[in-house]
């Protein structure tokens, strides 16, 4: 299974990897700041770590991205629980990601600026 | 509706006799035109959007209507739409280099060469692609800032024009035949001492090269080595030689500067430290302004009620000139005088300060008298504290009479200071030519080895360097470009550019720079070291090597440590190359004087001629890069050409007019070019520009314009007499952008004396307001506009430009170009008015009231042509915050950022162009075709479907330059300044990761980290400051409290986020109403 990748060490070619969550060149995205603000690895890229084959969990379209930046509180986690492939919203999610806002001083109404994603 | 082609404004030279007669033209005005209120400017006003008109190429038949939409129609069922994106691999790294983190990018110290000189760079690198030059901060030559030139040569990296491999005799052949042929016939020569082995080179700092010339001249001690650079110092050499008897470079502390006069000096052009003038004249012009009240004291301590507080105080600078320059455009005092008559000038000022054997002439006129002596007596009020400067093309006696100036005034030792020459051997450079083309055409020469110049083109054209170098028997010559000179090379050998090879070079203070390279060769190809190595090392050793090797024999600090921090500021004598000899045949040479320029002949009736570079493309070297075409010069605003250069009011008496193709003649040769008047030219004189009319640049600079080279010999200096000029009819069309975007006389740039200012009980209002500007300013509620977003708390972003700074160089234009991957139109599209620059250099002149006549032949309002006052003011997006670009839109594709960024979004728009009719700033960019994708344009023509050919189909070259945070632009898409949002984002995401809301200057620290738009980081006068307004310490918050600040057209509540500091001027008081500015 790993030979693809020994074989890339071997002789120096990269591999191929096909993309699959590919956004658009006109918009930019930074992991490193959702990251640090809560949002998980599986609230895009759905339960990887059960997909034999990659797929897009999510349809990636801007209608998609800004509900979560008009609303980030329902998808907001403790930073413990970032890599967390199994993390579920809480009970009390809406509660709870509101005080993480306020915690982490996510300026919401920035988040559906034009500029924040398009430059 | 058909665009009217504006370029061919037709103004008469009675028609703004008329206008100035009665006064009734603007204060301040960018063209002729404008000033004489002609009919083509009216028309060009009041056609509201003349640049939006597109004109169909042909007709629209019913049937090829039919089958453009076929075509349309069919395309969009291949495409499918929008649905999907294409398929696209990644491909990592198998071994991923140190530090690389995909998305962030790196920086490297490295240096820029011009010249010779090395002035120190930080190169932005992402993914091992070099995107973007910045200066090297702490480095003497650039303290991280650039010039217009330094930005551009990123261009040059990528150029798919560069030559590629080695030929032979015009076939492909290769680097090694080339080294065995070549070591052939030194061999050859090797018993003779390798006679008739002859070295041209440029003017050589690097320590390195150095070395390695002169073991070449150690085993070869009859070989000569020549030195040329189109754009030589040898004025400046020779003129420091005879004052001091010794080749030194001087220095020039503008910073010390109190009082400062250039004698055709363009001190923000020319020479190896033209940044660290800017830099040092516009700490001088740096105001901190204060409530009045709260900090007494002011300019010279006299006055009470300061509201200027500025430490140390303004400096105060005369200008006398030739061709209008930068350095005058800034000056307090500017003296428009014909280049013969700068000897008397400058002889008339040393006699006045009391330089022995200086005489005052007697044929000057009352009101330069009267000049030059309220100049004098302020120096020597300042004693110490002045600079007297000549200009590099001024013969060596001006030099060395300023320098005894400085001398007598005391000013030797603190304002001016010398230094050991950086340069490995000076020569007088034009004389060691001269010794290569006598030695060609005396047969003597057997190998002749060009390495990085181009003679055939950029020599006198009396010396004949074409005709010489056929002569010898084998030329190898290295250049970046298959060149006029690579006609006559038996070798050609592709060069590499500074940002992919190892070197080293000075700067104009001494201090050693390191190259190091930030690409692999794009296109293969030797550097200087490794082509010399070739010949002299048993094994071809690597640039690396042989700087390292170079760096170790010194004994130097860590190679790391110097490879970060980019240059050694105090490099030892054997470091820099102080200890490498020469063969004594090196030194003597035959260096006689050159003959002075100022004496040359005189036949009466002629014409003076100035000869000067390029403002843009310099000597010719950066001919071919289309940044540099397509920058509006700073003070003609021409581009894409060269041009006649005259007076107005001499292009009146000969009734010439703007495009009117014209012959000049001195000495017996003639060029043919096009005419411009050119406002503050003096009479009877002609400025020529060299750079142009090359017949083998690469396929953008290609027969632009005319070559001014074929007309100058070797006996002038910069300038000679002589010359005449006739018209030959027909017009040549010149692309000038001096009436584009034009927001007519209102209010815009706005200055006052410095007195005045301090003066003024309200100097805030007098701002306001201005002397000519009544305009009503609407309050905080006057609003139909949304209001809510004024209540953000966190970043308010606002931009301050200081036109006291400003003194208009062009950087921020280029800076802006590389960072937002801004294309180039062409020369036809510029004259549509389709330039695409986000930030433009608005040029004003004014009439002011002031001005008066002095040549006795001159009425009034010629002299205001003569020398009219220059303003700079640098226009981006003024980002207001009642937009009137964003309500107009109709899909919604410009919004409002909480920041108060007027955001723009390309996706969205469908190109209405409603935005841009709307915005009174005239700001707004579309692009009309798909220039991102012929990027280059074929002799400043955007390319057709009928003229592509395969050299444009590959412009893939230039696609790792642009800047991967920035979304390239398509057809029909609008744009415009973002503030560089790109670098707002990640600044951003840096302070919130790290727990702030708001940027806040004083914390973020560091070249690279801090948050600076790309125009702000490249000004060399720190002219432009950017930050967050609602933190009321940064720099931007204190500079729009100043009293100096005001918006433009804000009667319009607009509201702009840009601002502008007025100028404050500090003239003499004994020349009010004498001659000058």
């Amino acid at each position: 299974m790993f030979e693809p990748l020994r074989e890339s060490w071997r002789n120096g070619s990269p591999l191929q990897w096909n993309r699959v969550y590919d956004l658009p060149d006109f918009a930019y995205f930074n992991h490193s700041i959702h990251v640090n603000k809560g949002i998980g690895c599986s609230t895009c890229h759905g339960e990887i770590h059960k997909m034999p084959l990659t797929r897009k969990a999510v349809s990636l379209r801007m209608s998609w991205c800004v509900a979560c930046h008009k609303d980030p509180a329902p998808h907001l986690r403790p930073l413990e629980d970032v890599y967390n492939m199994d993390w579920k919203p809480a009970r009390n999610q809406r509660e709870l990601g509101e005080q993480f806002i306020e915690e982490r001083n996510i300026q919401v109404a920035q988040l559906i600026n034009c500029s924040i994603c398009h430059r | 509706m058909t665009v009217k082609n504006r370029s061919k404004f037709a103004v008469d030279a009675e028609s703004f006799r008329v206008q100035l007669a009665g006064k009734s033209g603007p204060a301040y005005w960018r063209s002729l035109d404008e000033l004489a209120q002609s009919d083509a400017f009216r028309e060009y006003v009041e056609n509201e959007f003349p640049d939006q008109a597109a004109a169909p190429a042909d007709a629209l038949t019913r049937r090829n209507f039919l089958q453009v939409m076929g075509a349309t129609l069919a395309l969009a069922g291949v495409s499918g739409g929008c649905a999907r994106q294409p398929n696209e691999k990644i491909y990592p790294y198998v071994k991923a280099p140190e530090e690389v983190v995909p998305g962030k990018p790196l920086y490297f110290a490295s240096a820029h060469v011009e010249g010779g000189y090395g002035k120190g760079i930080l190169v932005e690198s992402h993914m091992g692609r070099p995107t973007k030059v910045e200066g090297l901060p702490g480095h003497p030559a650039t303290d991280g800032a650039t010039d217009a030139h330094m930005q551009a040569s990123i261009l040059d990296l990528y150029d798919p024009d560069r030559s590629q491999s080695v030929m032979h005799r015009g076939e492909l052949s290769t680097w090694d035949r080339c080294v065995v042929d070549m070591n052939g016939v030194l061999d050859t020569l090797r018993p003779r001492g390798g006679e008739g082995v002859h070295l041209l080179t440029g003017t050589v700092t690097s320590p390195s090269q150095a070395r390695m010339l002169s073991r070449l001249l150690g085993s070869y001690p009859n070989a000569r080595w020549h030195q040329y650079e189109p754009m030589s110092r040898d004025n400046v050499r020779e003129g420091i030689r005879r004052a001091l008897g010794d080749t030194l470079e001087v220095i020039y502390h503008f910073d010390r500067a109190d009082r400062i006069v250039t004698l055709d000096a363009d001190i923000f052009s020319e020479g190896p430290a033209n940044i660290r003038h800017m830099l040092d004249y516009a700490s001088r012009r740096s105001v901190i302004d204060g409530a009045r009240g709260n900090h007494p004291g002011g300019a010279d301590g006299d006055s009470d009620g300061d509201h200027a507080v500025h430490t140390p105080p303004l400096n105060r600078m005369y200008a006398v000139e030739c061709t209008p320059t930068l350095a005058g455009a800034s000056a307090d005092h500017r003296l428009s005088i014909r280049p013969g008559q700068m000897n008397a000038v400058a002889q008339g000022l040393a006699a006045a300060i009391g330089v022995d054997g200086a005489s005052a002439s007697v044929d000057d006129s009352e009101s330069i008298r009267t000049w030059i002596a309220a100049a004098a007596t302020d120096l020597a009020a300042h004693r110490g504290r002045g600079i007297v400067i000549a200009g590099e093309n001024q013969p060596p006696e001006i030099h060395a009479l300023a320098y005894a100036m400085n001398d007598l005034l005391g000013n030797v030792g603190s304002t001016v200071t010398t230094v050991a020459t950086p340069e490995a051997r000076p020569v007088n450079q034009l004389e060691s030519l001269r010794d290569l083309v006598a030695d060609l055409n005396a047969d003597r020469v057997e190998l002749l080895l060009i390495l990085g110049q181009n003679p055939v083109y950029a020599t006198p054209a009396d010396l004949d360097f074409a005709a010489a170098v056929q002569r010898a028997k084998t030329v190898a010559q290295l250049g970046r470009y298959l060149d006029e000179t690579s006609d006559y090379a038996h070798w050609h050998v592709p060069e590499l550019h500074p940002l992919e090879t190892w070197g080293d070079v000075r700067a104009y203070d001494g201090s050693v720079l390191l190259i190091q390279p930030l690409i692999a060769p794009l296109y293969g190809g030797k550097s200087t070291l490794e082509f010399i190595s070739a010949l002299v090392d048993d094994a071809e050793r690597s640039a690396h090597d042989i700087v390292q090797a170079n760096w170790r024999s010194a004994g130097a600090d860590s190679w790391q440590i110097a490879l970060s921090q980019g240059f050694i500021e105090d490099p030892g004598a054997a470091w820099s190359g102080g200890e490498v000899s020469f063969p004594a045949a090196q030194r003597s040479g035959r260096t006689a004087p050159r003959p002075a320029g100022t004496d040359a002949v005189d036949d009466g009736d002629g014409f003076d001629i100035c000869f000067r570079p390029d403002p843009t493309v310099g000597d010719g070297s950066y001919c071919n890069n289309a940044w540099m075409q397509e920058l509006p010069k700073s003070l003609t605003k021409v581009t894409w050409d060269n041009a006649v250069y005259i007076s107005p009011v001499t292009a009146g008496a000969l009734g010439l007019e703007n495009e009117d193709r014209v012959r000049v003649t001195y000495r017996e040769r003639s060029v043919e070019g096009a005419v411009w008047k050119q406002p503050g030219h003096p009479q009877n004189s002609i400025t020529v520009h060299f750079g142009y009319g090359r017949p083998a640049a690469g396929k953008v600079g290609r027969d632009m314009g005319f070559n001014a080279y074929s007309i100058w010999t070797s006996d002038t200096a910069g300038f000679g007499r002589g010359a005449r000029i006739e018209a030959i009819g027909g017009k040549y069309a010149l692309a000038c952008t001096e009436g584009h975007y034009a927001m007519e006389n209102r209010g815009l740039v706005r200055h006052f004396s410095q007195e005045t200012f301090n003066g003024s009980e309200h100097p805030a209002e007098l701002v306001t307001h201005g002397e000519h500007h009544e305009f009503h300013t609407a309050g905080e509620d006057e609003t139909l506009f949304r209001a809510d977003w004024q209540e953000w708390h966190g970043n308010k972003w606002g931009m301050t430009i200081d036109l006291n700074k400003c003194v208009g160089c062009n950087a921020c234009i280029t800076a802006c170009q590389s960072e937002n991957i801004i294309p180039c139109v062409g020369k036809t599209e510029v004259r549509k008015g389709r330039e695409m620059h986000w930030i433009r250099l608005d040029r004003y002149y004014t009439t002011g009231s002031t001005w008066h006549s002095y040549l006795p032949m001159a009425g009034e309002s010629e002299s205001v042509l003569e020398n009219p006052n220059v303003y700079f003011q640098p226009l981006p997006c003024m980002q207001c915050e009642n937009a009137p670009c964003e309500v107009v839109c109709p899909v919604g594709a410009t919004q409002h950022s909480r920041e108060g960024l007027n955001d723009m979004v390309y996706n969205r728009c469908i190109g209405t162009r409603y935005c841009s009719n709307n915005c009174p700033y005239k700001v707004r960019r579309f692009n009309f075709f798909n220039y991102s994708k012929t990027p280059l344009g074929s002799r400043g023509d955007r390319v057709t479907r009928a003229n592509i050919n395969w050299t444009h189909k590959n412009p893939e070259s230039l696609k790792p330059m642009r800047n991967p945070d920035v979304t390239v632009r398509g057809r029909g898409v609008m744009e415009k300044c973002t503030y560089c949002v790109q670098r707002i984002n990640l600044q951003r995401i840096e302070d919130k990761k790290n727990g702030r809301v708001m940027y806040d200057e004083s914390e973020a620290a560091g070249p690279v980290d801090r948050l600076q738009t790309a125009c702000q980081q490249a000004c060399p006068t720190r002219a432009i400051t950017f930050g967050n307004l609602n933190d009321p310490e940064s720099a931007v918050a204190v500079s729009a409290r100043s009293p100096r600040n005001y918006g433009i057209l804000t009667e319009l509540n607009t509201r702009p986020r840009t601002t502008y500091l007025a100028r404050l001027t500090n003239p003499n008081p004994e020349l009010d109403g004498v001659v000058g500015s």
